[in-house]
């Protein structure tokens, strides 16, 4: 048994070597110099820790023709703080309705909602570019929180609407019974219990508005409107390749959702296990 | 009440109508758009039926990136599936520490396709002139000499390399869901196995095993959907790769109708796309809302 424990612990451990090991390369790789950096000696620490790749990762460096993250990270922010609440927002009224005013076909129009969580982002690609370049909104910042507010309605329904069915109807109904009407229930009974399924999707909803790409390749061409991935993977491909520059911006786009994560891991986790239909 | 009724249809319309035009008119426009020539940056509405998808099997790319979807995708649920179960059922065997195994196992949920691209290129790049580098430096180091590769610039492995980022990105939710699962078990179900004299192995067989197989389901159907449209961190990480060794589909549609301005093909690339997609959510979601409505 004491055998056992020893693998147990072995396995668990060699797997947190792995999981970890790119964290340990991006951080190792973004403290070093640029003088410091070949591949021969990435996994080495750096002999001196400087904090200069940060600087030109977040600042970039015009005579290079580098660009900085900074503008980019906000793009993000403004990006990412709209799109979630509203379409967070939208999620617990449609779960509402679908929970506790089911009308015929419910259960149809919540499969049709469904299935746009799953469906490939390509086949909706060239109708979005020529919706948004008519309507003016190709290439900039709120066309984008259009694109993630729309595409964000399925995975919002589904847990205000698995969290809406845990609440009793009956509440509903007393409530019905003393006069109260479809919008009083709403803003009296129902939004004071929502607190846990809004920090739920909130969190779901900025982890993967964040974390976009396709979006935010597709529709915002201009580096400055870019959101922060984007503006990433283009300092990446850059032609002069700085890998510890590349490596702080990794960190430095990466490091929202983390910080999300270790503070909200419980709720994280509850996040994905709704976006996996576990609770259907 | 009537007013109730009719405020209650007030409230979903605005998404009704949003996920109408945005998912299924788009989707119709899409399957429009894929049956016409539109090969320009101009849009040209001739109907063409279906030559561009009967051009799209003959098309070098298009079949060499299928293949990799196909490899790929069994790679990747293979590996994502087993090392969850795994990592599970030995965290469920009343670990100390659970919760900072957990949380490591999990971070790299939280973090951008893009960043694991741009990590994982780094740690998977081969060096030139025949010198170890990054992982293959490691396996030699740990006499492992014989597992070096050139990883994705090997166009015999090419998008087998990508699938160890995109493992290492998802084992750790696949993990949660059995965690999940395994936690729902009830109590008296063990003990109950416990009393007939079943050993650990028999534990697991006969009763977690089998119990877990709706979330085997949930696994697969997620990490499936997420395989058959995956994008960024191909795209980020290595690219097409060199003859198309990386190539997946839904690169390819990028490139042909935003790179190459042949909308009608990309069209094309983005349907059959929806269709595998389709083939494995829609059974799946026509069961479990069926079973929810007979509970």
């Amino acid at each position: 048994m004491r055998l056992g424990r020893f693998f147990l612990y072995l396995v668990l451990i060699i797997f947190v070597l792995f999981y970890l090991m790119p964290v340990y390369v991006l951080v190792v790789t973004s403290l070093k110099s640029f003088k410091e950096i070949s591949l021969r000696t990435m996994w080495i620490p750096p002999k001196e820790i400087g904090f200069s790749s940060f600087v030109r990762a977040w600042y970039g460096d015009k005579s290079r023709g580098l660009r900085g993250l900074s503008g980019n990270f906000m793009n993000s922010v403004y990006l990412t703080v709209p799109a979630t609440l509203i379409s967070s927002v939208l999620g617990s009224m449609n779960g509402y309705v679908l929970t506790k005013w089911k009308f015929k076909r419910a259960n149809l129009v919540f499969a049709l909602l469904l299935f746009g969580m799953f469906i490939p982002y390509q086949s909706i690609l060239i109708p979005l570019v020529q919706v948004l370049q008519k309507t003016k909104l190709y290439g900039s910042i709120p066309g984008l929180i259009l694109v993630h507010c729309v595409y964000g309605i399925p995975i919002t329904t589904l847990i205000f609407r698995n969290y809406y069915s845990t609440i009793p109807s009956d509440i509903v109904e007393a409530a019905k019974i003393d006069g109260a009407g479809f919008v009083k229930i709403f803003a009296k009974v129902i939004l004071p219990l929502s607190g846990p399924a809004f920090a739920v999707t909130a969190i779901w909803q900025f982890t993967s508005i964040w974390n976009d790409f396709l979006f935010g390749l597709v529709v915002t061409p201009n580096p400055s409107v870019q959101p922060i991935t984007v503006a990433l993977n283009n300092l990446a491909g850059s032609y002069f390749v700085e890998w510890n520059v590349q490596m702080a911006g990794a960190l430095i786009t990466a490091l929202p959702t983390l910080i999300v994560y270790i503070f909200l891991g419980k709720l994280f986790m509850r996040g994905l296990l709704s976006g996996s239909l576990s609770g259907m | 009440m009537k007013t109730d009724r009719i405020l209650s249809i007030l409230f979903i319309l605005p998404s009704l109508i949003l996920v109408g035009i945005f998912i299924y008119g788009f989707i119709g426009w899409t399957g429009w758009v894929s049956m016409v020539n539109w090969r320009d940056v101009f849009p040209d509405f001739t109907f063409v039926g279906l030559r561009n998808y009967a051009r799209l099997f003959q098309h070098f790319r298009f079949v060499i990136s299928m293949k990799n979807t196909l490899v790929f995708t069994v790679l990747f649920l293979l590996f994502s599936i087993s090392i969850g179960l795994l990592l599970a059922i030995l965290l469920d065997r009343k670990v100390r520490f659970e919760g900072f195994f957990r949380t490591v196992y999990l971070f790299p949920m939280a973090v951008s396709f893009v960043v694991t691209g741009v990590a994982w290129r780094w740690i998977l790049n081969p060096g030139t002139g025949g010198e170890s580098v990054g992982l293959n430096w490691l396996l030699e180091r740990m006499g492992l000499g014989f597992l070096k590769s050139g990883w994705y610039t090997d166009p015999n492995i090419g998008i087998k390399a990508v699938v160890i980022a995109a493992v290492w990105q998802m084992s750790g939710y696949v993990m949660a869901l059995y965690l999940a699962g395994i936690r729902s078990i009830p109590n008296e179900l063990y003990e109950a196995a416990q009393l007939d004299g079943a050993n650990v192995f028999q534990l697991y067989r006969h009763i977690v095993l089998p119990l877990l197989r709706p979330v085997t389901l949930s696994a697969v159907i997620i990490l499936g959907h997420i395989s058959l449209k995956i994008f960024d961190l191909v795209f980020a990480m290595t690219g097409s790769g060199i003859g198309f060794s990386c190539d997946v589909p839904a690169l390819f549609m990028y490139d042909t109708t935003f790179r190459g301005n042949y909308f009608s093909q990309g069209a094309a690339i983005a349907m059959i796309l929806l269709m595998c997609v389709a083939a494995l959510i829609v059974p799946y979601l026509t069961y479990s809302i069926r079973t929810e409505v007979r509970r």
